[in-house]
């Protein structure tokens, strides 16, 4: 699936990004490809808010689009980020 | 490295000359045994708190050379501490970063401010200083915030893993300020990533270069494919930079896992509201209580109330009375001297009541305003709520920065369309800045036109502003070939600013408002007066009859106010606040001068940033789109009003 797909509450392995610039942006905030991350929000049609401990990402629709991303099955008592 | 040093003071003297403005770089005439202290870190973790705790109140504050990019520099005993704006690397994705590389590379000793609750994000561009190679002190701050979201960190196994002093801070309460004060001696170089080490060490062999800098930081820099160092050194990129980047994200998260614990963390009321800024339904109401904020500020207090009095009481009641009677004696009743500098367009009476009266309080009161939202962290949050309307008009969230800022100074604002992805992107925010953005002078002189009108005139203008902005992206969007950049930002948490702060750069970006545009509005006022007394203005005046009194069914002094109107906009807003006028054609003249061309200033920065020809084609159709669309208006508040 696509980053887009995610729902609020969501627990997200980031997959592939497939542009360069936002990979290199990406391994500055610390969400590289591999990552686990929260979906805090995703706005009607607009972006989509990403958290991994304090970072929160807030991330356009299209290029929510090209990132593929795969859901991480919430166990019980599991810490967010 | 004394070489190095002066090679890169003899390039900073260069830019200086050509961008002509003091940036501090210039002071290679340091005191012996002098240090360059470089305060660098991500944005929001309160460096600018450091920079005033460390250097008071004496403090230089500049644009960087060709950028709009603002850089401080003080004193701290005998050494110069120069803040940098926040990046989260060092690299030349945009002008801060640029900027803050430049300022790093001749840096003595760098204080590297991080966010002790973002230590995963902020730690990125400690290592980069570290494999850098430069002397370094790190600064944790925020501790107390930290705790509070329940994250515990091991200080001292942190300065054992990055080898450099590492100090807690909470810098708005002065706590450890003294002690990151009394470490910058034992700053020192720290543990660097031996296989990114030895990439740098083979710099020039793996970029084609002639040889590898002596100096590590370049060689870091050279490796990480940063443009302008490889140009430098005659490199070409290596394609080593995501592999770099990438050992380096592995090193700090492992840094991470090994001094960070955490614990439930206590959720603050700022936390709760920070989500709130982009719920569907709360988001867009917060946004309208803080849109109503500021319309208070600036429309109100600054514009009726505070400018009421500066202006009318104050400037024209008791000054220019003043000032004409004491040069009376000396000036000939009815002369062109007299025009000159104590006429209706006088320099000391309407120049200095323009600038003094009306300006400077609208500038103070939006800079404020600025500084209160740039504090809070709101600004990334309000750019995510309104991404996906920017991007209908080809824009992303982002731009409403610019937008925001045009509000202020429309010049300034066209500057910061550089923070904008794309050239596609820059055009269309400069085209949108340029036509219908009202900047805050101008601003207040409309809100007070419109302040007696009532509710449907004050729709209609904004109604029609609103339409030909959401008209011409759209077009534009629609035109331009190409595709824009999408939005990808990092959202800090709200904060409560703090006055100190707010003050100062308030004061700081005062003054270097009324420095560039002090002089505009003296030519300006030397135009009009020069047209006065030569007879011009009248025949302009008769040839413009048409389309002022025929089309827009104004007055024919209107005409004056537009020809004010080509130098700044605020000054024919004002003109035309000037002139006995019935509520439609008050709306028309509002519509007519907010889409007016932009001033002088914003033109030539549009030559400078886009080119001769969109700046041609700009404001050739603002004069177009304004008459046409005032004149249609004019028609609509004519039948409802």
């Amino acid at each position: 699936m696509n980053l887009s797909d995610a729902r609020p509450g969501q627990v997200v392995r980031i997959g592939r990004i497939a542009d360069a610039r936002t990979r290199d942006q990406a391994l500055r905030f610390g969400l590289a490809e591999g990552t686990e991350a929260v979906c805090q929000q995703a706005l009607a049609r607009g972006p989509v808010v990403l958290s991994r401990g304090a970072l929160q990402v807030a991330i356009g629709r299209r290029l929510a689009d090209r990132i593929t991303v795969e859901a991480v099955p919430r166990r019980r008592g599991r810490r967010e980020g | 490295m004394a070489l190095r040093r002066h090679h890169l003071h003899g390039r900073y003297e260069v830019t200086a000359r050509r961008g002509e403005i003091r940036t501090g770089y210039e002071l290679t005439g340091l005191p012996p045994g002098a240090r360059k202290i470089v305060l660098a870190g991500n944005p929001n973790t309160g460096k600018s708190v450091f920079f005033n705790a460390f250097t008071g109140l004496y403090v230089d504050v500049s644009n960087f050379p060709g950028t709009t990019v603002e850089v401080s520099s003080g004193r701290l005993g005998r050494d110069v501490v120069v803040d940098t704006p926040g990046i989260y690397g060092v690299s030349s994705f945009n002008d801060e970063e640029r900027v803050a590389r430049d300022v790093i590379l001749t840096a003595d000793v760098v204080v590297n401010v991080v966010n002790a609750s973002n230590l995963e994000r902020d730690l990125f561009l400690t290592l980069q200083l570290v494999d850098m190679g430069l002397p370094i002190v790190v600064a944790v701050n925020m501790v107390d915030e930290a705790e509070r979201l329940g994250i515990h960190i091991d200080f001292a196994r942190l300065r054992e893993l990055l080898g450099v002093p590492v100090i807690p801070t909470v810098a708005t309460r002065r706590q450890g300020l003294d002690i990151v004060r009394g470490s910058l001696d034992g700053a020192r170089p720290g543990r660097r990533d031996p296989l990114v080490d030895d990439l740098a060490a083979r710099a020039g062999e793996l970029t084609g270069a002639a040889s590898t800098p002596a100096d590590r930081a370049e060689a870091l820099l050279m490796i990480e494919d940063d443009p302008q160092v490889l140009e430098e050194f005659g490199g070409r990129p290596a394609g080593r930079r995501e592999e770099v980047y990438r050992r380096r994200r592995e090193r700090v998260d492992g840094l991470v896992a090994a001094v960070i614990r955490r614990a439930k963390p206590r959720l603050s009321a700022a936390d709760a509201l920070s989500r709130l800024t982009l719920h569907p339904v709360w988001g867009g109401l917060l946004l309208a209580v803080v849109l109503f904020g500021l319309y208070e500020l600036i429309g109100v207090l600054a514009a009726q109330k505070v400018v009421g009095f500066t202006e009318d009481t104050l400037l024209r009641g008791y000054y220019e009375p003043w000032v004409r009677r004491l040069l009376a004696p000396y000036l000939a009743a009815g002369g062109a001297a007299e025009a000159f500098i104590t006429g209706e367009f006088g320099l000391l009476t309407m120049t200095i009541t323009y600038v003094v009266g009306l300006l400077f309080p609208l500038v103070v009161a939006f800079y404020v305003g600025m500084s209160i939202l740039e504090d809070s962290g709101y600004l990334p949050r309000l750019a995510t709520l309104v991404d996906r309307e920017m991007t209908r008009i080809g824009l992303n969230g982002r731009a409403v920065i610019p937008v925001i800022l045009g509000f202020g100074c429309v010049t300034m604002a066209i500057i910061t369309t550089r923070l904008l992805g794309t050239s596609r992107e820059r055009t269309i925010a400069v085209a949108l800045l340029a036509l219908t953005i009202p900047c805050s002078a101008q601003l207040g002189v409309i809100a007070g036109m419109m302040g007696g009108s009532g509710g449907l005139a004050f729709g209609l203008y904004v109604g029609a502003i609103a339409a030909v902005f959401v008209a011409s992206g759209t077009i534009l969007n629609r035109t331009l070939p190409g595709v824009s950049s999408d939005l990808f930002i990092d959202l800090p948490p709200l904060r409560l600013p703090r006055a100190g702060n707010v003050l100062q750069k308030t004061w700081a970006k005062t003054v270097m408002f009324l420095r560039d545009a002090g002089p505009l509005f003296v030519y300006g006022s030397l135009v009009i007066s020069l047209l006065r007394v030569t007879g011009w203005l009248e025949d302009i005046q008769g040839f413009l009859a048409p389309l002022t009194v025929g089309w827009l069914h104004l007055p024919r002094e209107a005409a004056t106010a537009f020809i004010m109107g080509i130098v700044r906009r605020d000054f024919g807003a004002a003109g035309l606040a000037a002139l006995a006028l019935d509520a439609a054609q008050r709306v028309t003249a509002t519509v007519t001068i907010t889409l007016f061309v932009p001033c002088v200033a914003a033109v030539m920065v549009i030559f400078k940033e886009r080119g001769p020809l969109q700046a041609l084609v700009i404001w050739l159709s603002s004069f177009a789109v304004a008459f046409a669309v005032g004149g249609l208006v004019g028609r609509l508040a004519e039948l409802l009003l």
